[in-house]
């Protein structure tokens, strides 16, 4: 089978004396419902997939090269490439490993500032994930009901940053900009109005018998298959592993929070099933609520960045941290030769896994149920590629 | 438990093949033989007080100068909540690392990338292809002396300024 063309082929076996006929489908690079530029060479017997095999690469933009060049403070803005869905995460994920590398203390209210601005953005970034996994199933109404609410979110982090999608909003040492005025007032306001919102996305779609069709029991992953294929994030606790890199292996100011870690249990299906991936970012989006409203609560006062030079120089050696972004444990690897420029960065992101494991899962569903796979993986393409 | 100690229980088991822990850097790692690196991961992944069930992060780094491809393994423990780093080295001329995929799925992939992007032939893998760059790519991006070509397939890689 050939990999590179986007001919339709028809094999016929006769292994078993009765003639089949095995058809080898493209879906991409560009079907909308692959979440970014992807592809899937899907061996079909009739509509019952035997092999769904990812092509990806379409969206490699080489960003680990490009930190060998711009330097520490120049990679920043790339890093909001890498996953543009949930970009604080990366921006912090860059910040916390550089400042492990030289030794950096954020202020307080610097690292509260990044946790504000990385949990309105797991909310933004669940809200598409789940509003697209509806949509490709086939419902477009929540689809809608989503991202009115996300553009609230935009709007409050444009607010904050200036920007809605490629934030740039943290640096090594800290965030870039204290919160502008208002801007607590404006998140509590939007906080009371979304809370009940999430309700109403549990009436709309949530437990509809036709949308529990498709997902429930469909792609069940286990736990320790979840841990073998290194899946993370909701989609590991939807396996029914209670681990968040947050509660776990807390960084910045999560110990001072309280928030619970859900798991999926079964309740439609199976543990590990398309429901269960997906009714774990739904309640992840209230726990999220709870963590913004005590970190506005606790805020204190002070500086929001420390004092890091512009010439940033760590010192020799290599650090590994690991940051719960949207799309669950993102590592960042990074080495320093003691010069300006980072001798190697890597970026290991969850989609990355998750788009592994797709082939394994995907064998025996029907074609159909390839879409409803992918988006509750809540796979970005970008991140795959880098 | 720490590097230290788990660099202990490896040196009893397999003498010869373990090197050194590194207990100042940032994150304490241990340097493997290539050829035992296979028996090592077993090992931790298998030991009950280790149990190191997930391979967070592998991937390499091209130290030109020392002539040696460092392949780099960031393991963790759910049940144990702790986390260990390996080191290889291979020499860069010929870099040949046995593949790990058999003890954890999540190798596939990471050393896919890696054999794409720094050409480490990883011995053992089911499914080596080139898996981020086109598949008649000649070269490794990620290798300090890798030089751009001037065009793919009739496409130029050269701008007259970068900020056009």
């Amino acid at each position: 089978m050939s990999l590179s063309g986007f001919e339709v082929e028809v094999e016929r076996t006769t292994a078993s004396g009765l003639e089949t006929e095995e058809m080898t489908l493209n879906m991409g690079p560009q079907h909308p419902s692959t979440h970014g530029v992807l592809r899937f060479v899907v061996k079909a017997d009739g509509e019952v997939m035997r092999e769904a095999i990812p092509d990806v690469g379409y969206l490699h933009r080489s960003i680990e090269k490009i930190s060998e060049k711009v330097g520490y403070h120049g990679f920043m803005p790339y890093t909001d490439r890498v996953d543009y869905v949930a970009a604080m995460f990366c921006n912090q994920g860059w910040g916390m490993v550089c400042e492990k590398l030289a030794g950096i203390e954020v202020p307080k209210r610097g690292e509260y500032c990044r946790v504000i601005a990385a949990e309105f953005n797991r909310i933004a970034s669940h809200l598409l994930s789940v509003g697209t996994m509806v949509l490709d199933i086939g419902a477009a109404t929540p689809f809608f009901h989503a991202f009115r609410e996300r553009e609230k979110i935009n709007d409050l982090l444009e607010e904050l940053c200036g920007a809605r999608l490629t934030y740039n909003y943290m640096r090594i040492g800290g965030v870039a900009w204290d919160l502008p005025p208002g801007f607590v007032e404006k998140s509590i306001a939007f906080l009371d109005a979304f809370e009940p919102l999430i309700d109403e996305y549990n009436d709309l779609i949530t437990y509809n018998t036709i949308y529990l069709g498709r997902v429930a029991d469909v792609a069940v992953i286990s736990g320790p298959e979840a841990i073998n294929y290194n899946l993370v994030g909701p989609n590991l606790r939807a396996s029914g592993v209670k681990y968040d890199v947050r509660r776990d292996e807390p960084y910045s100011v999560y110990p001072e929070l309280e928030f619970d870690v859900p798991v999926g249990t079964g309740e439609e299906g199976t543990v590990g099933d398309c429901f269960d991936r997906y009714i774990v970012r739904i309640r992840e989006m209230q726990e999220s609520c709870k963590i913004l409203r005590q970190c506005f609560k606790q805020i204190p006062d002070g500086p929001v960045i420390a004092k890091v030079p512009r010439k940033f120089k760590p010192p020799a050696g290599d650090a590994y941290i690991r940051v719960e972004s949207a799309r669950g444990d993102m590592g960042w690897y990074a080495v320093s030769d003691g010069s300006e420029f980072p001798y190697r960065c890597k970026v290991r992101t969850g989609s990355f896994a998750a788009m592994a494991i797709i082939d394994k899962v995907s064998r025996g569903l029907m074609i159909a149920d390839l879409v409803a796979v992918i988006a509750s993986l809540d796979i970005v393409a970008p991140e795959v590629d880098r | 438990m720490d590097a230290a100690a788990i660099h202990q229980r490896l040196k009893a088991r397999l003498e010869a093949n373990v090197g050194d822990c590194d207990l100042q850097a940032k994150d304490p790692f241990i340097r493997v033989e290539p050829a035992a690196i296979l028996e090592v991961c077993r090992f931790l992944r298998d030991e009950p007080d280790l149990q190191f069930d997930v391979l967070s992060n592998e991937t390499g780094v091209d130290y030109k100068a020392k002539g040696i491809i460092e392949v780099v393994y960031h393991l963790y423990s759910y049940p144990h909540r702790h986390a260990l780093v390996l080191k290889v080295d291979a020499p860069r001329d010929n870099p040949v690392v046995p593949s790990v995929e058999t003890v954890w799925k999540a190798a596939n992939w990471l050393e896919r990338e890696i054999y794409d992007l720094l050409g480490v032939t990883f011995e053992g893998h089911s499914d080596l292809r080139r898996l981020l760059m086109p598949e008649d790519w000649i070269g490794y991006p990620l290798r300090k002396d890798f030089v751009e070509p001037e065009e793919y397939h009739g496409i130029s890689t050269r701008r007259e300024s970068l900020l056009r």
